[in-house]
């Protein structure tokens, strides 16, 4: 919540800064008294581990800059040179490929957090819509980033989801080739494409950044949601971020180092496709595309729908539908923890998003892909149908009293008085 | 005296036309919306095929040593281009395909009108049937159809078979089934002698 600044610089330097640039007043209110919710979970603590996988991408990518070349001929070899010649350049190269699974891993599970929680309810629908656009640029980096590779999977992605735009030559003739030309900067993906898309592919990571302020500042005006929805209403139901949530999101990003660290070094390729090893080959096409797992999802949403602009439409309205969430729920409560009709929807959903990723790794034939469509179908409906309808006529559980009340039982809130 | 200051006098502000305060608003918005868009142009168009791209745009390709029933594959502006010395059963069963029957009924062919209707002759090399020059891209999503090689599987219809999705050529390169909506396009081209073409 926004709240009284109760910073009080005590050395000479911070009362110097504070009339000019006053930063250490800015960390003391946001990130050391800022009142957190005192019954906030693990779930709480992706965040966290968002942040500091945002910035191994940026550490790791930067120095890779340094010896990568974004040339036809050069690019796949100065990797491979990485690889084995640069000293440390296996481990560079290995964490910020492995680095962007964990951070679309990390990032999955907190948009679903936040759909469990009815994080995106009011006040919180831009902080919200901030996040669906951090997720939209993470995908528009880690697509740029994989094609420098310059291999097979990394060509043919290319290819594949630039070509995606010429269906716009069904709406208006020659619009789609056009516009696909301008995006190659040639008539196929050549060594023009691969030089901006590195530069895209650089700078995406500053704007994500810059996002990811402006959700933090979002999240700071209204405070976090909790598991309850239920909204703070007295200081007994707020613990201080510092060092209450520091320590507890230190310890999470922690454990989620060791998850990074057993892939790392134990599978570091085990979440990539072999088939990328091979350099780029214009002339071939592998027998089988399948892009990275955080992906296939998108990537069977796209080949559930048979006709080829309709196709594009669903894989992007998939990502689009989400931005529009905060209007579509109708429902007066936040949690899912209290809706007990929606609760079945919601878990149906979250399989419904596994099987699409395992269907977006499979040839779209028989079962699998009636199977795909009908994921397809439910993924959409779940939004536009489920959740303004079930919202409306579903009786929610009685709600705690209050954040308090739900850590400390009700005994607590009635012998405690002094909140009311 | 005091007032004398016309720039704090407020009779003369209030005086003042509003119109002539709009004009010069709205010229000043205007003007920089246009140096705007002057500005954008360039940064945009900057990415669009530059002149070394286009000047690449013509090749010649010796078809002397392609026997029939052999394919060979080209690269122009960085495509691959398909060329098929067809045989006689391939042409026949090119040509024994009823219009109708055809998901795209356009020759796709950059050396005739737009309109032209997808025939056989129309798909084919003028006056030259057995050979048939086009564009190896699906027109799906942009992957190579196999097909090319001897031995290389060619789908049901015996031309051409897209691994990415599924979609089928026939020996004239005609979408006949799955994802794809148009026939493989046929690049501009020409014979410059009796075995030689000129491709762009
Ligand atoms: C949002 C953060 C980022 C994400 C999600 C991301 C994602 C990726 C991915 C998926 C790859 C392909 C990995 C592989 O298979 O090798 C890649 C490669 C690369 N990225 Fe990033 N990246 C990020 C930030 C950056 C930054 C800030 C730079 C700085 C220039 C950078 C530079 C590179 C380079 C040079 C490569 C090619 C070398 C390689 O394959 O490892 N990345 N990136
Ligand atoms: S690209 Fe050929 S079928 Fe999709």
């Amino acid at each position: 919540m926004a709240h009284e600044s109760t910073y009080t610089p005590s050395t000479g330097i911070e009362r110097w800064l504070d009339t000019r640039l006053p930063i250490p007043r800015l960390m003391h209110d946001q990130f050391g008294v800022f009142p957190m919710p005192r019954n906030v979970n693990y779930w709480w603590t992706f965040g966290a581990i968002l942040s500091f996988m945002l910035a191994v991408q940026i550490v790791t990518g930067i120095v890779l800059a340094m010896h990568y070349q974004p040339t036809t001929d050069g690019a796949f070899d100065s990797v491979e040179k990485i690889m084995r010649d640069v000293n440390w350049g296996w481990l560079l190269r290995y964490a910020h490929a492995v680095g962007a699974s964990m951070f679309f891993f990390a990032a999955f599970i907190h948009t679903f957090r936040g759909l469990y929680y009815g994080s995106y309810k009011a006040p919180r629908e831009i902080l919200w819509m901030l996040g669906v656009l951090i997720l939209f640029l993470m995908i528009a980096t880690a697509f740029m980033g994989y094609s420098l590779v310059w291999g097979q999977m990394s060509f043919w992605a290319v290819t594949v989801i630039t070509n995606l735009f010429t269906s716009l030559d069904t709406l208006i003739p020659g619009l789609g080739t056009t516009l696909v030309q301008w995006i190659w900067g040639g008539f196929s993906v050549g060594e023009p494409t691969l030089n901006r898309l590195f530069a895209l592919h650089y700078l995406f990571p500053f704007i994500i950044a810059g996002v990811v302020i402006l959700h933090i500042w979002a999240l700071h005006i209204p405070g976090s949601n909790n598991p309850t929805g239920v909204e703070v209403k007295t200081k007994s139901d707020t613990l201080p971020f510092h060092p209450y949530f520091t320590i507890k999101d230190g310890f999470a990003v922690v454990l989620f180092c060791l998850l990074f660290g057993v892939f790392l070094f134990y599978a570091p390729n085990y979440l990539g496709h072999t088939d990328n090893y091979i350099p780029a080959n214009p002339l071939q096409t592998p027998p089988h595309i399948v892009p990275e797992w955080y992906f296939l999802p998108f990537y069977a949403i796209l080949r559930a729908i048979p006709d080829k602009l309709l196709g594009v439409v669903g894989l992007i309205g998939a990502i689009v539908v989400l931005f529009f969430i905060p209007w579509l729920d109708t429902s007066r409560i936040r949690s899912v923890s209290y809706r007990p009709i929606f609760k079945w929807f919601f878990w149906l959903f979250v399989i419904c998003c596994l099987a699409l990723g395992y269907f977006g790794s499979q040839a779209p034939e028989g079962w699998k892909l009636l199977w795909g469509r009908i994921c397809t179908f439910y993924y959409f409906a779940f939004f536009l149908i489920i959740m303004p309808v079930v919202g409306l006529i579903e009786k929610p559980k009685r709600l705690p009293g209050s954040i308090t009340e739900s850590v400390l039982g009700k005994k607590d809130t009635s012998a405690s008085g002094g909140n009311a | 005296m005091a007032n004398s200051d016309s720039s704090t006098n407020p009779s003369l502000v209030d005086d003042d036309d509003p119109s002539r305060r709009d004009v010069i608003v709205i010229g000043a918005a205007a003007f920089a919306a246009i140096g705007g868009a002057a500005v954008l142009w360039p940064l945009l168009d900057q990415m669009n095929p530059d002149a070394s791209t286009l000047s690449l745009a013509s090749i010649d390709v010796d078809l002397a040593p392609v026997e029939e029933g052999q394919a060979i594959t080209v690269m122009w502006r960085g495509k691959p281009i398909f060329i098929r010395h067809r045989t006689a059963e391939e042409v026949e069963a090119a040509k024994d395909v009823k219009l109708a029957d055809l998901p795209d009924q356009l020759a796709r062919n950059a050396n005739l009108a737009d309109t032209a209707p997808a025939t056989d002759e129309n798909r084919a090399a003028a006056d030259k049937e057995p050979w048939l020059v086009m564009i190896g891209i699906c027109t799906h999503l942009g992957c190579i159809p196999q097909g090319q090689a001897v031995g290389s599987y060619k789908g049901e219809y015996g031309g051409w078979y897209c691994p990415c999705h599924g979609s089928q050529y026939d020996t004239a390169g005609r979408i006949r089934k799955g994802p794809a909506p148009e026939n493989m396009y046929i690049p501009p081209y020409a014979f410059t002698s009796d075995t030689k073409i000129k491709i762009g």
